[in-house]
């Protein structure tokens, strides 16, 4: 047995009291879990506790909570772990505190339905049948449905909406949970409306592209969703497969960079941004959105010139790698960017070798001229409206 | 030691201060760096949103010129960012040698090749595991005595930490907080330390993205730091570049808060000037960290 220090964020709106911190001490072996020393509290010191739990078995994902200032499931984490978790840990003391980005109904108990199934409602989470509906089963690649089983293992608990630092700051963003939610019927091949759905998320300014790529839903979840992979891969085949040029400049970011890295070798700062603004070629920045955008960046352009952080030649010209690196770099670009079908290793389903004998592990390809006849998975359907063939229809 | 160095771009960009002020802490450090100028830029993630494989294949292409660096110990970066699209890359090419021999055949027009289990690590990771900090505090002429400095880490650095091999025995995530103790500087705790700068979203949510550098600067402040501390450019340029916007967002008028490049805070405790370090070029000048370093110290210890 050991002694761990519990310490509870304590809160009762109704009550109209301030949050306060409460310790106990808790008398548990250590690969007991954050849960049982939680119930432990509850049923023998204070009774008053508030705290979601079903399963225990990190399966119903009631027990989200913070612990140590990470977000996770209470009965998915072991008391000697979480004691030794964060900066300040002490090998001891266990901070529990309920879940970010969601308002607090009761000590460790959020409101997930303000917020977290709001956002899960909001990407249309059901399936969208093509038709005709066979009359028996669809016949589906199996590739197509082990795809998707990275975001079918989601099991709600909301530790990515916790401690999204995107919804931190702007409250309306969809969110890695329902974003993940979104790519299980994206990368599903028996949705009917795949391009509807990526033009909805693209276009919304608090969709997609308001996912700042910083990794901590990734973290966070207990079930190895990887919540921000998806958001790159709903990104990838609406920008790749779609040319959804969203409002939101993400597709124009996106091929601008991708074009400067080709024809520099190395970031150009000044011409990025113009181009992720007006469009991407040399001529981007005079494009009226460019312009507006420079003119709001004038005063930082100003500043950046008057410390000598750049110059105007800089500016102007950017810098470029050695030509014949630049000469190899674009005839990497040819011979990958070439092909009709991306080829894409997702680790969740082909693992890790041990070593180089292993066995070469499953790689999904990824259609991207789509109606050859091979899996299509996550890319788009030939039967689907394009952004082209919508343009050319209006 | 002898490194690989890969600057990255912005290093040699917007922040030519940061390559710099490397360059001039680098022989203190007993640091033999050997430029990667034949590399292309890492993706950034955003390469990798666009294509995997093409990010894999010009990341492969700088291990294999890396790898080809006669004598050099491992690789090394001056960015977060770059450390994270890096390793991302560097994961799918080690875990699955059908995949590796796959994008080598893709450099081998150009005689290159990747050999699994490249040690690549940000001169942060670089500073504690392989230059140590006893060692570290040794060379020190210059202690950051009575400077409060807030780390800010950058995302790449600190997330995921599987891909990034950060565990109890090495706790990378802790790193910046020791290397400033042992510089002799005080570390500030604030809420905003493995947050994200805001960066990768500036052209598609400005607002938001400004109010993530608002916040953290905001929280230091409020925090008491002299300064903030920083392993990557990009989160530079979102907490310097563009802090009088970034206090805008945020609603104060008062934030005036000095970030430093690790490079630059490395070097000032190991005896450099400011200006040596590109201390100048900075938004917001570091008056704090200057005022400091000429008024209560004076001048470097001899040594």
């Amino acid at each position: 047995m050991a002694e761990y220090t519990l310490k509870l964020r304590r809160y009762d709106p109704q009550a109209g009291d301030a949050p306060y911190y409460e310790e106990f001490q808790v008398d548990l072996e250590p690969h007991r879990s954050v849960l049982e020393a939680i119930l432990k509290v509850k049923a023998e010191q204070d009774g008053s506790v508030g705290i979601r739990c079903s399963c225990r078995a990190a399966i119903c994902g009631s027990c989200g909570v913070r612990i140590n200032g990470r977000p996770g499931l209470a009965c998915h984490t072991h008391l000697d772990k979480a004691a030794k978790t964060g900066v300040n840990a002490d090998g001891k003391t266990i901070l529990v505190e309920p879940m970010g980005n969601m308002p607090v109904i009761k000590d460790l108990i959020v409101d997930m339905d303000a917020v977290h199934w709001k956002k899960i409602q909001r990407v249309t989470p059901w399936l969208i049948n093509k038709q005709p509906v066979p009359e028996r089963e669809y016949i589906v690649p199996h590739e197509n449905m082990v795809d998707v089983t990275q975001t079918m293992a989601c099991i709600q608990c909301g530790a990515c909406v916790s401690d999204c630092l995107s919804m931190e700051v702007d409250p309306l963003f969809v969110g890695p949970a329902a974003s993940a939610k979104a790519y299980r019927f994206v990368g599903d091949p028996r949705d009917a409306e795949q391009y509807e759905r990526l033009k909805d998320l693209a276009e919304d300014p608090h969709g997609i592209y308001d996912c700042t790529h910083c990794f901590t839903c990734i973290d966070a979840c207990p079930k190895g969703v990887a919540p921000m992979s998806q958001i790159m891969r709903l990104r990838r085949i609406a920008g790749n497969d779609h040319h959804i040029v969203d409002r939101n400049n993400g597709e124009r970011h996106e091929r601008a960079f991708v074009s400067l890295i080709r024809d520099y070798g190395l970031l150009h700062e000044a011409e990025l941004l113009p181009r992720s603004y007006g469009g991407d070629s040399w001529f981007g920045k005079f494009h009226p959105a460019a312009g507006q955008q420079l003119l709001e960046s004038l005063p930082v352009l100003a500043r950046g010139l008057a410390t000598g952080k750049f110059t105007v030649k800089k500016a102007m010209l950017g810098h470029r790698i050695p030509k014949a690196d630049l000469k190899a770099v674009k005839a990497i670009y040819e011979k990958v960017e070439g092909k009709d079908r991306r080829y894409e290793l997702n680790l969740y389903i082909s693992g890790y070798e041990d070593d180089d004998e292993a066995a070469p592990a499953e790689a999904v390809p990824a259609a991207v001229g789509a109606g050859d006849g091979m899996p299509s998975a996550p890319g788009p359907d030939p039967n689907r409206p394009t952004a082209a063939s919508e343009s050319e229809s209006a | 030691m002898k490194v690989a160095y890969w600057p990255g771009c912005v290093s040699r960009g917007f922040t030519p201060e940061l390559h710099g002020s490397m360059a001039a802490v680098a022989p203190l450090l007993d640091i033999e760096l050997v430029e990667l100028d034949r590399a292309c830029c890492t993706g950034a993630g955003v390469i990798a949103e666009h294509s995997q494989e093409l990010a894999d294949t010009l990341n492969a292409r700088t291990f294999a010129l890396a790898q080809a660096v006669q004598g050099a110990d491992l690789m090394m970066n001056i960015c977060s960012t770059c450390q994270g699209a890096q390793s991302e890359s560097q994961e799918r090419l080690d875990a699955n040698s059908e995949y590796r021999t796959h994008v080598n055949g893709t450099l081998a027009g150009e005689g290159l090749s990747y050999e699994k289990g490249l040690t690549n690590k940000n001169f942060l990771w670089l500073l504690v595991e392989e230059i140590g900090l006893e060692n570290l505090k040794k060379k020190v002429k210059r202690p950051l005595t009575n400077l409060k400095v807030g780390p800010f880490y950058g995302c790449y650095i600190v997330r995921p930490t599987d891909r990034l091999g950060i565990d109890a025995d090495r706790p990378r995530d802790h790193y910046l907080h020791w290397v400033i103790e042992a510089l002799g500087g005080t570390v500030i705790d604030y809420a905003g330390i493995h947050k994200c700068c805001g960066f990768p979203i500036i052209t598609m949510n400005k607002e938001a993205s400004l109010k993530q550098a608002g916040r953290h600067l905001s929280d230091a402040q409020d925090a008491e730091a002299d300064c903030l501390v920083v392993p990557c450019p990009l989160c530079h340029l979102n907490l310097d570049l563009q802090q009088p916007l970034a206090s805008k967002a945020v609603g104060r008028d008062d934030l005036k808060m000095p970030v430093l490049h690790l490079p630059q805070l490395v070097g000032l405790a190991l005896g450099l000037e400011p200006k040596q370090l590109g201390m100048s070029k900075h938004v917001v000048k570091p008056t704090s960290v200057i005022d400091w370093s000429s008024a209560v110290v004076a001048a470097p210890a001899p040594a």
